[in-house]
């Protein structure tokens, strides 16, 4: 067992690594094997919404059509600037500079917060006009088009589920904010950042495909 | 030969031609696999016999497989595979393709049941008749589940699917009665969705047709493919409609209550919905019953109507509503017989 | 080299050295062990358990078809009790067993590592587990759910049954799934010891990291469609729902992308325990190293592409049953390369007839049986008479019981010394092995001849001329029955007082063998130095020469 790479102020890496940077290696590929499996999870829902748009195309594009084109895309900007700050901050961190990548990670958390504040405006609107997921809300019954059930059951779904990574995902950062602060995380002992960062950005890739799909594409209709 | 591998393998007896071509694959294939899986076995127990240890330090040499050796193995392997594969789905593509001269036969499945409606003939529960030697068609759908109609003898076996058709053909060559099951889990009573394929002599099937008074019906839509080029009006051309579109395995058109309600005296008569409201069945009423069947259910009726809408051409639905008018009054017409079914409530 | 030409045993004095099952006694250590053996044996005990109720479940099934009427439970029960049966058997006992209870036990050995790369998520996985299947028996006693363990739409929509608790248990238990796989991939890639390249790991490792990219990829998928399943359920939401313009095929589609590549889940593991114990017990090396490493990657990607070979008569159309039709018989190529494989590896080989070998000798009778019969459903034609009866019912209990189960026990006693310190009784190990395939045959043979005749699956009640063979298959079933209870009762009477066994009785070259049996915590005494190859037992070669 070899302590020599333990650092002052950071945890040594554990015993059953060889040393801190097999230990670091090993947990970027957990978390890209992880991405993995996410990625299939939502895999699925994009086939389901090309099963069904497939079906019923004129519904669809009327759906993609009726949300508001400007929110999706001032939310599609709202991420990938929290990316980018997220990224600056793994950079940052490794020269050490605890204080900037505390403020770059401060600033992805408001991002995140932005992007469910301008979702949750988003489905209190479509709440109102009483479209509820499953088919459910008045304005099926004034609109009965199955086509129109599907979509925003799928939009409540895909964009729901997304809203839910995006909660899990402030929550990874925030606790490593908070270790951040507390100097446990710090270099040489920088990978936990690495890993909370790639999970953002995989929240990141999977917007840019829900929003054309939900947001740009109204068809021929 | 093929006789006596039928019973050895507990085959049915063979009511198609297709069902023999099926078998021959089958011997093929089971026979290889007995083969292959005996001599497995066989060359293990050898070798465990004929190298069995010594001593627990018993040294042994390293042999390799070469390539000469593993890629004739996978390609012999590979190209037996494919064969079977090549020979299966030639009888796969002739089992999806139904001559045009078939005989329609529409099939409804439902918990737990099986009706079916003839264009000539009248509509059965459970019992499906059918000539020898001429190519049937089924069109089936299902009021609730997924079902499955399956006929060992025939080897053949197709899906039922709740808001679509599914199409099954077959060409039984030999008068018999014949077993049908349902092969998709629907619930409790799913091993009692039972039904008998019966298989009729042309003679016979003749005398089946007449004995029940559907010669008449038998006439009038002797030319169901006929459509809108022949010169009949249009409340006949609505009665071919109800009967190529199946509408008539729910609905009736004599006043009997079936699955659906009865088209007899339905046209401008106050109906009352599941929701209370009262309204009157006039051309919009009938029209948007076909195209959005779930918005207005008539009271003491279930919401199981699939819609026709994408499916019904325009003229057809006109055709069809003025059937339906020509249906006010009168007595019900007595060559139309329907089990008097009561839309069972779900257990 | 014979056997008296051995060097002397040093004498050794002082107490013996502690294992990783004595090194701690206390509960605590138990319940929160990261030790990556301890959740081996964790996972172990629970999926016998598990075992031990879905089969039980299936005595009650085969017992009510003795006759063709009620025989013992009505129908609703005899309905909700084949689901359970599948339920239990797929997602509690094939799907974690080999690859939680021995890969966890065995792979950081095998490849030189002290631990797996994230053990407290390792037992977390444990835990995640043990939460599914407790989920799972709640909704048992709430009445459980008769839609079978393929919950087919609109049924399972509809149904008033236990389905939305036992869709979150299935939903549970997947999560642990994943992340099994997920520790196994990162622990192969990043933890093996100095100088051991992939093409010198052990065969089992192989087959671990092959059902571990399946677990990965698949499981999620199925977590989505339980989870769209029960909102369907209970929410009342219409994605599969025809009248609200749902497909309730699509249901199909999104379940078999998951629970075809499952069923590789369930077998690759096994074929990783063939591998070792032929070698062992013919003291031989793989007739092709490459060709099982290699088939079981192909195995992992192309059981991918095979779904549709479960939905030939749903509705596809035509072109995609011929698609799914020929993936499928390659798909099974590389099954028949393993087989070939293990067989000449047999030739000139020593073999030692002990149980685990036994084991494996019914494994490639059965399990080319099973696969073959598996070749002959994907021939398109003639799985539209097969599909959703008896046939195929035989079918893939010959690969799960003839197949997986038998590779599970073979593994089991062949491990059993190296977990356990302990011997088995041979005698009793042969004679249940022999009950065992002999029952297994017995019960499910007929069967195949059940589908032919055209018996359909899940059926409560049969038309009169099924029964002979009904009865056949329950007398089977109980012979299984008894070589499995023979089994526990032998195994664990061996536990508790059985002959110690030595580090290794088996006197196998493999690298688990090097290390101590029980091992130690840490599972080396010193750092291990891996000879060139697990599978060398020429003259000049290994660690079998050195005993």
């Amino acid at each position: 067992m070899n302590e020599a790479n333990a650092s002052p102020a950071n945890a040594p890496h554990v015993p059953y690594f060889q040393d801190l940077e097999r230990q670091a290696h090993a947990a970027r590929l957990g978390m890209w094997v992880f991405l993995a499996s996410e990625l299939l999870l939502f895999a699925g829902l994009f086939a389901l919404y090309a099963s069904y748009r497939a079906h019923y195309p004129q519904a669809f594009g009327w759906g993609v059509e009726h949300n508001v084109r400007l929110l999706g895309t001032l939310n599609t900007a709202v991420l990938i600037c929290s990316s980018y700050a997220v990224a600056s901050s793994v950079h940052v961190l490794r020269q050490g500079r605890a204080k900037l990548a505390a403020a770059l990670i401060a600033f992805t958390l408001a991002s995140g917060v932005a992007f469910l504040v301008i979702k949750g405006y988003e489905y209190a609107s479509h709440f109102r006009e009483g479209v509820f997921p499953g088919g459910q809300g008045r304005f099926f019954l004034e609109n009965p088009a199955p086509g129109l059930k599907l979509f925003y059951t799928l939009y409540f779904l895909m964009t729901g589920l997304h809203g839910i990574h995006v909660i899990v995902g402030m929550g990874v950062l925030t606790w490593l904010l908070v270790r951040i602060l507390r100097g446990k995380v710090a270099p040489p002992f920088t990978h936990p950042l690495d890993i909370g960062a790639i999970y953002w950005h995989l929240i990141d890739v999977v917007w840019i495909f829900l929003w054309p799909i939900f947001y740009l594409t109204p068809g021929s209709s | 030969m093929n006789e006596f591998l039928r019973r050895l393998l507990f085959l049915p007896p063979q009511a198609s031609a297709m069902a023999a071509s099926v078998d021959a694959l089958h011997y093929f294939v089971i026979g290889v696999t007995m083969f292959a899986s005996a001599l497995v076995g066989a060359v293990a127990w050898a070798f465990i016999v004929r190298y069995r240890r010594r001593t627990h330090v018993d040294q042994t040499v390293r042999v390799h497989a070469t390539l000469a050796f593993e890629i004739p193995m996978i390609v012999g392997i590979l190209s037996l595979f494919i064969l079977w594969w090549v020979i299966g789905f030639r009888q796969f593509v002739r089992m999806e393709t139904p001559p045009a001269n078939a005989l329609d036969v529409y099939v409804m499945a439902k918990q737990w049941m099986w009706k079916f409606s003839y264009s000539e003939g009248p509509s059965a529960v459970e019992r499906l008749t059918v000539p020898a030697g001429r190519p049937v068609r089924l069109i089936m759908t299902s009021r609730d589940v997924i079902h499955s109609f399956y006929v060992p003898a025939l080897r053949m076996k197709q899906d039922v699917i709740p808001g679509r058709y599914t199409t099954m053909w077959f060409n039984a060559d030999k008068p018999g009665t014949y077993p049908i099951y349902c092969a998709e889990y629907c619930g409790v009573s799913h091993s009692r969705m039972r039904g008998e394929l019966v298989v009729l002599s042309d003679e016979d099937y003749d005398a089946w047709l007449g004995g029940s008074e559907a010669q008449a019906v038998a006439e009038r839509t002797a030319h169901p493919e006929a459509s809108f080029d022949t010169n009949t009006d249009l409340p006949s051309r609505g009665r071919a409609v109800a009967v190529r579109r199946a509408c008539f395995a729910c609905h009736t058109d004599d006043g009997q209550r079936h699955i659906g309600p009865t088209w007899r005296g339905l046209y401008m008569s106050r109906v009352t919905l599941t929701d209370g409201r009262i309204m009157t069945a006039d051309e919009a009423y009938l029209t948007k019953s076909m195209m959005e069947p779930r918005a207005d259910i008539v009271a003491g009726y279930k919401p199981i109507m699939p819609t026709y809408h994408g499916i019904l051409e325009e003229p057809e639905t006109a055709a069809l509503v003025e059937f339906i008018k020509t249906l006010r009054d009168g007595p019900p017409d007595p060559s139309v017989a329907l089990p008097n079914v009561e839309a069972k409530a779900e257990p | 080299m014979s056997a008296t030409s051995r060097p002397p045993i040093p004498f050794v004095s002082g107490p013996p050295k502690p294992t990783y099952a004595n090194d701690e006694y206390s509960i605590r250590s138990w319940v929160l062990t990261t030790d990556h053996k301890r959740v081996g044996i964790l996972f172990l005990v629970t999926t016998t358990l598990m075992l031990a109720l879905g089969g039980t479940f299936a005595m009650i099934l085969r017992l009510e078809h003795l006759t063709p009427d009620r025989t013992i439970v009505d129908a609703l029960a005899y309905n909700r009790l084949f689901t359970l049966h599948g339920i239990v058997m797929v997602f509690l006992f094939l799907i974690p067993s080999i690859p939680a209870a021995f890969g966890n036990f065995l792979v950081p050995i095998m490849i030189g590592a002290k631990d797996v790369a994230f053990p407290r998520l390792n037992i977390a996985s444990y835990y995640i587990y043990l939460l599914g299947a407790i989920v799972l028996l709640i909704a048992m006693q709430a009445g459980g759910l008769d839609t079978g363990w393929t919950f087919y739409t609109p049924y399972s929509v509809q149904t008033p049954a236990a389905v939305v608790p036992s869709l979150i248990g299935v939903f549970i238990v997947g999560w642990s799934s994943i992340l099994t796989g997920l520790n196994f991939i990162v622990t192969i890639h990043t933890m093996r010891a100095k100088g051991l390249g992939w093409m010198r790991m052990p065969l089992f490792v192989w087959s671990i990291y092959g059902t571990s990219i399946i677990q990965v990829l698949a499981t999620p998928v199925l977590g989505l469609t339980v989870a769209l399943v029960a909102l369907d359920h209970g929410l009342k939401w219409g994605l599969f729902d025809p009248a609200r313009g749902g497909d309730p095929v699509l249901f199909q589609h999104l379940f078999w992308f998951y629970s075809h590549p499952a069923v590789y889940i369930m077998i690759l593991p096994g074929m990783g325990v063939i591998s070792e114990v032929v070698c062992t017990f013919c003291r031989k090396n793989p007739l092709s190293y490459k060709a099982i490493a290699y088939s079981s990657l192909g195995i992992a990607f192309v059981g991918f592409l095979t779904w549709g070979h479960h939905m030939f008569v749903a509705g596809l159309s035509t072109f995609d049953a011929g698609a799914f039709g020929i993936l499928s018989m390659l798909v099974a190529v590389f099954s028949a390369i393993k087989v070939f494989t293990w067989v000449g590896t047999m030739y000139r080989g020593s073999i030692a007839f002990k149980t685990p070998l036994l084991y494996v000798f019914a494994f490639l009778f059965l399990f080319v049986f099973g696969g073959m019969t598996g070749v002959a459903v994907a021939t398109t034609s003639l799985d539209v008479h097969w599909h959703d009866t008896y046939f195929v019912v035989a079918h893939f209990h010959f690969i799960m019981v003839g197949g997986s189960m038998t590779a599970f026990l073979a593994g089991l006693h062949y491990w059993f010394p190296k977990m356990t310190g302990k011997l088995y009784s041979e005698r009793w190990g042969l004679l249940s092995a022999s009950l065992v395939t002999a029952g297994f045959f017995v019960t499910f043979f007929p069967q195949f001849l059940l589908g032919n005749a055209g018996m359909p699956r899940r059926y409560y009640d049969y038309p009169p001329e099924y029964q002979t063979l009904h009865v056949i298959s329950t007398v089977g079933s109980w012979v299984l029955a008894l070589g499995l209870t023979i089994t526990l009762t032998y195994l664990l009477w061996a536990l508790k007082s059985g002959k110690r066994s030595g580090d290794n009785p088996w006197h196998s070259a493999s690298y688990e063998w090097m290390t101590r049996s029980p091992p130690p915590k840490h599972n080396f005494d010193e750092e291990p130095v891996f000879p060139t190859d697990p599978y060398d037992y020429t003259e000049t070669g290994g660690i079998a020469h050195h005993e």
